[in-house]
């Protein structure tokens, strides 16, 4: 946590809201560097309890994570300020956190010389569901790892346009492709544990590899909020030392959202979560996804209709790299304005 | 073509003709005939070894230097001492420089070279190099670490000899088993927000280090068994040393001292000490396997 990035509490002990200062939700998550603040948002003051399973990583602004950027706070001193904003933070645990509104605008990516994503505008509402369907090769895959700047991983590929996340492009030049990275977790169609690591070490990997050094107590209370935000922690907090393969499918899914949760991301990329797995394992991912939702903005891949049909509050459908539709669930469905997508809703073709 | 409708028998459809019986004989017994000529030769020189070696094998043997005399025979020719800590510490000094370095070339063209041009260049390289005979590596340093500074041989100089055989084996056993590491892992710990060189050493790393101990230990095994590197680099001397900057003692310097000497128990040293060396592969050997084993990814 960078110092300008401490939410500093004002007069009333309350977190600051100004311009300057990053929302609650921010905390933990290092800031996109040099995009500037993100803009203030409400933060919803729903009834306490609604989201309870949810458990929300530790609040309170973690000075221990990086110590070294551990400033000699102007103003109120950090000792003093932490029960305030501790204070201010319990609160959101039983209130509903914003993630970021996510908007596509011309992006187009290409592998080598060949076009795969050709030029699409595209709006993803803050935490809603909204699901990618269309036939394998349409680029729904490539188009949503653009979103968190995965999509350059691969040697040749690159991309154009711009992904907006809250009013800032990850592809300005000078992003920090890794604080995007932070900020937008991804979970991968095949269950992807580090084979060498426990299953604690697995959720606590985030956080090992993206911050320099992490207190024990901390890093475990952030492992176990993540497990249970995952549906995960009454399954497996009896052998949390057992390699992380040891898991079934479902688990091991599970724990690779787990691992994605632990670092507190405001934007959870699914890209056809549940095609490996059966479809009990599937059932609990998708309640998990209606969980989810009220934290993050999520964006999922998916080739079962069904699934998009349960799961998403909108639905987006592409064909040949470029956006045929995109509309509430229901309407997408049942009364789609493209023919293209009633013959592909319809089982026609694909 | 319905002959098979009318073969009488309809299990004589399926019968193996007895040209493809006898074809099929023939094959199986000259390949067996090759394992078996083969297996000669090795089986020999264990017996050789475990016969000849094994008579000149004593406590004293392991405990006493070389005495350099070799006229009377007998206990006054002294042990093979200083060959063993000779061959410990350079090959251990070898490994030190070219493990890293090996990994390190194997990590950056699995992670960053990929499919770049200098990376292939580096490859084809690195293959050359595996091909070349090691006593070109020894003639190479003694031409620029000897000759070039005018010093005599040493130790470190017969280190880097050997270190140099070693570096294309072990690139080219560590690029294999970093290449077996699935991406989905790496894609994993980057879409985390980990750095490239955080994946590398905390995912990639870890996850190919056993099956890398493999080949690293084969590479040892190859260079502590070497001569030709050794010859006019480390030089030969019968005192036991740890001082790398002096002339070095060797197992297969020993060993090739030794067995053009027309005194029998000096050439029965020899013997013991090939079959130290050949004991000291072995262990090494079987340590390779035992980690294989362990491996995840083997």
């Amino acid at each position: 946590m960078s110092p300008d990035t401490s939410p500093q509490p004002t007069a009333d002990g309350s977190p600051a809201r100004d311009a300057a200062a990053p929302l609650p939700r921010n905390v933990g998550a290092p800031p996109l560097r040099d995009i500037g603040a993100p803009l203030p948002r409400d933060i919803g003051a729903s009834p306490p309890g609604e989201i309870e399973d949810a458990l929300l990583p530790p609040a309170h602004p973690d000075p221990m994570l990086e110590p070294s950027h551990q400033p000699p706070t102007p103003g109120p001193a950090p000792t003093k300020a932490e029960p305030s904003s501790a204070a201010g933070r319990a609160g959101d645990v039983s209130t509903i956190k914003v993630g970021p509104e996510i908007r596509l605008e011309g992006l187009r990516a290409f592998y080598g010389s060949s076009e795969q994503v050709k030029g699409i505008d595209l709006r993803f509402p803050p935490n809603q569901v909204t699901a990618i369907i269309g036939p394998s090769g349409c680029g729904k895959s490539t188009m949503v790892r653009c979103i968190n700047r995965m999509h350059e991983e691969i040697p040749g590929a690159r991309a154009e346009g711009r992904v907006l996340l809250d009013d800032l492009d990850v592809y300005a030049p000078s992003v920090d492709v890794i604080a995007v990275r932070r900020a937008v977790g991804m979970v991968f169609q095949k269950p992807n544990p580090f084979p060498t690591m426990s299953i604690f070490d697995n959720v606590a990997s985030g956080l090992r590899l993206t911050i320099a050094r992490s207190r024990r107590g901390e890093l475990h209370s952030r492992v176990e909020a993540a497990l249970r935000s995952a549906g995960l922690w009454e399954e497996v907090h009896d052998r949390l030392s057992t390699p992380g393969i040891g898991l079934s499918g479902g688990q091991q899914q599970r724990l690779c959202i787990a691992r994605s949760l632990a670092v507190d991301p405001e934007v959870l990329l699914m890209d056809e979560p549940c095609s490996a797995l059966d479809p009990i394992a599937t059932l609990r991912i998708e309640e998990l996804i209606a969980k989810l939702k009220q934290r993050v903005t999520i964006v999922i891949v998916t080739h079962n209709m069904q699934q998009a049909a349960r799961v998403a509050d909108r639905t987006a459908f592409m064909l040949g790299g470029q956006l045929v539709e995109v509309g509430d669930t229901s309407e997408i469905f049942t009364n789609p304005g493209d023919p293209r997508t009633e013959e592909y809703v319809t089982g026609k073709f694909g | 073509m319905s002959a098979h409708r009318a073969a009488p028998d309809r299990i004589a459809r399926f019968a193996v003709s007895p040209r493809r019986r006898r074809t099929d004989k023939a094959a199986r017994v000259l390949l067996l005939a090759a394992t078996l000529i083969a297996l000669v030769p090795l089986v020999l020189i264990v017996y050789y070894l475990l016969h000849e070696g094994l008579s000149a094998w004593s406590p004293s043997f392991f405990t006493t230097d070389p005495t350099g005399s070799t006229f009377f025979g007998g206990s006054s020719i002294g042990g093979i001492k200083s060959a063993i800590i000779g061959t410990i510490v350079m090959v251990a000094l070898a490994s030190a420089i070219a493990i890293p370095i090996g990994i390190g070339v194997a990590l950056w063209l699995v992670e960053y070279g990929r499919e770049s041009w200098f990376a292939h260049t580096v490859r084809f390289f690195v293959d050359v190099l595996t091909g070349v005979p090691s006593i070109v590596f020894g003639l190479f340093i003694y031409i620029v670490l000897v000759l070039g500074t005018g010093s005599s041989y040493a130790g470190y100089k017969g280190s880097l000899a050997l270190s140099l055989l070693m570096l294309p084996v072990v690139i080219r056993s560590a690029e294999v088993i970093l290449l077996l590491v699935p991406s989905a892992l790496r894609e994993s710990a980057l879409a985390l927000g980990a750095a490239r060189w955080k994946v590398i050493f905390r995912i990639v790393l870890p996850t190919a280090l056993t099956g890398m101990l493999t080949g690293v230990l084969l590479a040892v095994a190859r260079a502590a068994g070497e001569t030709a590197p050794l010859l006019f680099t480390a030089g030969h001397t019968n005192q036991s040393t740890l001082n790398l900057g002096q002339f070095m003692n060797s197992l297969p310097y020993q060993i090739y001292n030794d067995v053009i000497s027309p005194t029998p128990a000096v050439v029965n040293r020899a013997w013991g000490a090939a079959l130290t060396l050949v004991a000291m592969i072995l262990i090494l050997n079987l340590l390779a396997r035992l980690l294989a084993r362990r491996s995840r990814l083997a």
